[in-house]
């Protein structure tokens, strides 16, 4: 494997000049004082060695390698024989201290970050880059740019997943109790009253944070038609207008489950977007039980997680309402 | 007669091993993520050779139940894995070392000499340069695949806001199924190239550490040129 660890002569004492290194002091002396020009750090490395340090040309293992030495023709140390085997010992020692250091920083730092404080399940760190991405995503990324829509031939069978919050159902006590209004005072919608908004159908994609995905056809109502009819209070404090200042309404919207065992968060923006709907109808059929009937949030921009089945309240808020995966080590804002 | 010789600059050096255990954590997060919906498999039909992964391996290495975990270092370790990969790309094309590693004209000949050589068929010695042409397609593919990875990577995260991508990779599906297999791919070539720089030895993998490589250059060289002139 190696052809230089036989010689068992102590570095310090290889490394010693011998007179036959005279002959090339000249091609070293001309290396070497370029070499003092660039940089002038040399001295940490030859410290060890006081009569290195009087020996030019010795090859140093850093600097200089931006300066664009090598272009063209190959760096080569003029050192011989032994003197090279020396030279790279002491190179290849500096060089391994330094990586037993950066393998114990890297250890170190994977084992710092997963030991870290959870917030809401996740190491605190995770949170905070997470949160980084979701700003770097509402910045520059469009929130009202539409999600690709398909061609009938292409709805996929439903695919039921996840039944958190969806236990004791009766269907005859049903009612959405909507809080967070203009009026300050919760209000109730029975199913009459969403279905006589405008009826839209899409047929999108559903994306599981698991990794698959189906494409179905949907039909309710725009979540955006259903706060301009209930009247969300807004930051301004003035009376509402979700047509015309959308941003002016309450940043957040929470939803949960009658029972209150699931819930979720979205930004306004999204529970804006023209393709969030309040949906009653999947494939073609009434929702069945365990896919969220009577009405459940359907929203192509942000993963399943976030399209609460039965929904039992909605409430506009100014802070981050509470979300069920979020609180389990997911990402809050899960869009795409 | 021995000399050293540079061989890896200092840049290449820090972008190589920091990308090694930054990748690393991508495939072992990736992992995580794929276990929640693990549908891959090497296969035709009802036939299946293998599929990704067996239970077992999933329990050796303790990936299951772990989705929204694998999800937060994915999401954070990707940043350090596109900046490093991106300041590799830009060092490569701007101090010329893109010369080394891009494939040209008979690259693709010598690399199949080289495998030759490799599997002992060919006696033939190996260029003496610092990359061989299977070094160079080896080098020049990770760094597409690289790219590929973070482009499927996007597609995937931000299906809707970058949706002309997610179309352009066949959709939500491919983008994911192509995500995996190009991370294969990442495990093929680290397999193959940590068994190749065990092959070539201490003075080799030395160089990627301190940057210099002694040579030895045979003393007789000069009198049998000569000779080879007559």
């Amino acid at each position: 494997m190696t052809n230089e660890t036989h010689n068992d002569i102590a570095p310090e004492i290889s490394a010693a000049p011998k007179p036959s290194d005279a002959q090339n002091a000249d091609a070293q002396n001309v290396e070497t004082q370029n070499a003092d020009a660039r940089d002038d750090t040399r001295d940490d490395e030859t410290r060890s060695d006081e009569k290195y340090a009087q020996k030019p040309g010795a090859p140093r293992s850093e600097g200089g390698y931006f300066s664009g030495e090598e272009k063209g023709e190959k760096a080569k140390s003029e050192l011989s024989g032994d003197d090279a085997e020396a030279q790279m010992r002491r190179m290849s020692r500096r060089s391994f201290l330094w990586s037993i250091v950066a393998v114990g920083g890297t250890v170190g730092g994977v084992k710092w970050l997963s030991s870290r404080r959870l917030d809401s399940g996740v190491p605190w760190p995770f949170r905070r880059v997470l949160q980084t991405n979701e700003d770097i995503a509402r910045e520059i990324l469009a929130p009202r740019r539409l999600a690709p829509t398909f061609a009938r031939s292409q709805i996929d069978p439903i695919r039921t997943n996840g039944l958190i919050g969806l236990d004791d159902w009766d269907a005859s006590e049903w009612i959405l109790n909507v809080e967070g209004l203009a009026s300050g005072e919760t209000r109730q919608l029975v199913m009459k009253e969403i279905k006589a908004l405008p009826r839209i159908e899409m047929i999108t994609e559903l994306k599981c944070i698991e990794g698959w995905s189906v494409v179905n056809h949907w039909a309710g109502a725009r979540f955006s038609d259903f706060a301009a009819l209930v009247g969300p209070a807004t930051q301004s404090g003035q009376s509402p207008d979700v047509k015309r200042k959308p941003d002016d309404v309450l940043e957040y919207v929470g939803l949960e489950t009658p029972d209150g065992g699931y819930y979720v968060g979205l930004d306004t923006a999204t529970a804006l977007h023209p393709q969030t709907l309040l949906c009653y109808e999947m494939n073609g059929a009434p929702l069945l039980p365990e896919n969220g009937a009577p009405l459940r949030l359907v929203t192509p921009l942000k993963y399943g997680i976030k399209n609460i089945k039965r929904i039992g309240t909605i409430r506009f808020a100014p802070q981050r309402p509470a979300d069920y995966w979020a609180e389990q080590g997911y990402d809050w804002y899960a869009g795409h | 007669m021995k000399h050293l010789e540079k061989k890896h600059p200092l840049a290449i050096r820090w972008f190589h091993w920091v990308n090694f255990p930054v990748l690393m954590l991508m495939i072992w997060s990736g992992i995580l993520i794929y276990w929640a919906n693990d549908v891959y498999r090497v296969g035709w039909g009802n036939h299946t050779l293998f599929k990704f992964f067996p239970p077992a391996f999933y329990q050796k290495f303790n990936i299951g139940q772990r989705l929204g975990e694998g999800m937060a270092w994915h999401f954070t370790f990707m940043w350090l894995f596109a900046i490093n990969g991106l300041l590799y790309v830009l060092y490569l094309a701007f101090s010329g070392e893109w010369r080394q590693i891009v494939p040209g004209r008979g690259t693709l000949r010598e690399a199949f000499q080289v495998v030759l050589h490799e599997l002992r068929i060919r006696r033939a010695p190996l260029p003496r340069r610092k990359f061989n042409g299977a070094q160079r397609i080896a080098y020049s593919s990770v760094i597409v695949m690289g790219a590929l990875s973070l482009l499927t990577g996007l597609a995937i995260h931000k299906s809707i806001q970058l949706s002309a991508l997610t179309s352009f990779f066949g959709g939500y599906e491919i983008a994911r199924w192509l995500h995996f297999w190009l991370t294969i791919g990442f495990c093929a070539f680290f397999l193959v190239h940590v068994l190749q720089v065990a092959r070539a030895g201490w003075n080799n993998f030395r160089s990627m550490i301190t940057g210099w490589e002694i040579v030895s250059e045979p003393e007789s060289a000069q009198p049998e040129t000569t000779k080879a002139a007559k």
